[in-house]
């Protein structure tokens, strides 16, 4: 019986040998979550912002599109870049793809919690800044984001810990990121160790960003 | 006081918040080295008046100049006038995320374009004038409501405004932490800092200020040198205000 099981899922023989794809999948899912935090969060960041100005048409389209972006399913984004948009002519790579969708709904996401941090400012902030001189950008800049980012923290790695578990869905249209080599490596060997170690691959990556995430929780709680 | 050119000259002030008329044209000159006390009951429109004194609020009509420059005309640039203008909150309105002196330099450099030393130099002075330069490194949360309301005004001399307005300067402090902001205001007014200042301390008033004026529904009733304000004043509006005041 516990032969079986480990024979099953922690069979050493296929697990060394397609050690090597998953390590390929863990660097390429790296890439894809680094590339997704990053431009996803700044993307949120520079919206947040830009609504900051309280600008009436561009405020709605800014809603608009986030309201669009969080209520889609990530996967029926991806699967749109990838498949639908190549026939109005749109090509990218299932990798380009995967980045933009979840870069594009982080990035919405992110948008509503930076301006929620923004809102939680007291105005008192920005009459003092700007009763001393400061431009309405300045004030933004060095007086109100400061705060707004402390606050927002927790909630937003929150976020992108969950967003970025999503690069997994890029296993769908083929990119070489850790499910989908142990996917592959599974249909090849006809047995689900290699599953077992993309589950483990996972843990490895993602168990220190959780820590991290709770970390950031109580180092950044807002002392009132 | 001498008869030269106000330092700040307003006329025939008015203010709306929609349907409600809160300012009802207000003349004020206040000359160099002046401080006058703004009293009044609350909803008087005090604080609009400072507010509207450096387009905090947007006045309705009338004029505000300063120091000769109409603020309210088009293409002014505000953020030149601002830094000529200081001001003094209710509720202390420090930078949380930056230190005291974080607080006194960041117009220094990003406004004037200063260098952190030269600003950090200029901040420790300013702190100094507030009795806090050891407090430099201490954050908003770590100071008392009386340090943090001097921190404030440290803020506000850094920039070395020809007028500084305190819209209730001392109403959010615990009562034993009040005499140390009105000790800083008046060296401030010994320096010959041209002040207006919105405050129920009377006695503060009757010892400190030149003129007082009081402000009723949007109009200045009266206004006078404080003994007269507050030891005759022609309206009976006036003694009724000074009563409740007292009462307590």
């Amino acid at each position: 019986m516990l032969d079986r099981l480990v024979d099953t899922f922690f069979n050493w023989q296929v697990m060394s040998e397609y050690l090597p794809k998953i390590v390929e999948g863990f660097v390429i899912t790296i890439q894809l979550a680094l590339a997704v935090v990053v431009s996803g969060i700044a993307c949120g960041l520079v919206l947040a912002m830009v609504r900051s100005f309280r600008m009436r048409p561009v405020n709605f389209l800014i809603i608009g599109v986030v309201d669009v972006l969080r209520a889609l399913p990530p996967l029926v984004i991806i699967i749109m870049f990838y498949f639908a948009l190549p026939t109005v002519g749109i090509k990218m790579s299932a990798f380009v793809a995967t980045w933009l969708a979840l870069s594009l709904v982080l990035a919405a996401f992110s948008e509503e919690i930076f301006w929620a941090g923004i809102l939680a400012v007291p105005k008192g902030q920005w009459e003092a800044a700007r009763s001393t001189g400061l431009t309405f950008l300045q004030t933004l800049r060095f007086v109100v984001m400061p705060q707004a980012v402390r606050i927002t923290i927790p909630p937003l790695t929150n976020r992108t810990i969950a967003i970025t578990k999503g690069t997994a869905l890029g296993a769908v249209v083929a990119v070489g990121e850790i499910l989908y080599q142990a996917q592959t490596a599974y249909s090849f060997s006809y047995n689900p160790s290699p599953l077992t170690m993309g589950a483990i691959a996972y843990l490895i990556l993602f168990i220190p960003v959780v820590y991290f995430g709770r970390w950031v929780e109580t180092r950044f709680a807002w002392k009132r | 006081m001498s008869d030269s050119a106000p330092i700040l000259d307003v006329r025939a002030l008015y203010k709306s918040f929609g349907h409600l008329e809160v300012l009802k044209g207000i003349d004020l000159q206040v000359k160099p080295r002046e401080l006058v006390f703004v009293i009044g009951p609350s909803g008087s429109g005090k604080s609009t008046l400072l507010r509207c004194c450096n387009r905090l609020e947007e006045p309705n009509s009338g004029s505000i100049r300063i120091e000769d420059i109409d603020i309210l005309a088009p293409g002014v640039d505000i953020n030149a006038v601002r830094r000529r203008i200081g001001m003094v909150f209710q509720s202390f309105n420090l930078y949380p995320h930056l230190n005291a002196l974080g607080n006194v330099t960041l117009a220094l450099r990003k406004v004037e374009g200063k260098t952190r030393e030269e600003a950090e130099s200029l901040g420790i002075q300013a702190l100094t004038r507030v009795g806090l330069a050891e407090k430099a490194k201490s954050f908003p949360n770590e100071l008392s409501g009386g340090q943090q309301q001097r921190v404030a005004i440290a803020r506000a001399l850094a920039l070395e405004p020809v007028i500084v307005l305190f819209d209730e300067p001392t109403s959010a402090l615990d009562p034993e932490l009040v005499g140390s902001v009105l000790s800083v205001m008046r060296e401030l007014r010994e320096s010959g800092m041209t002040m207006v200042v919105v405050s129920h301390e009377m006695r503060f008033a009757q010892s400190a200020a030149d003129r007082v004026i009081f402000m009723d529904d949007g109009r200045i009733l009266e206004q006078g040198p404080p003994e007269q304000l507050f030891n005759a004043p022609d309206h009976p509006r006036i003694q009724e205000f000074l009563r409740t005041i007292q009462a307590h």
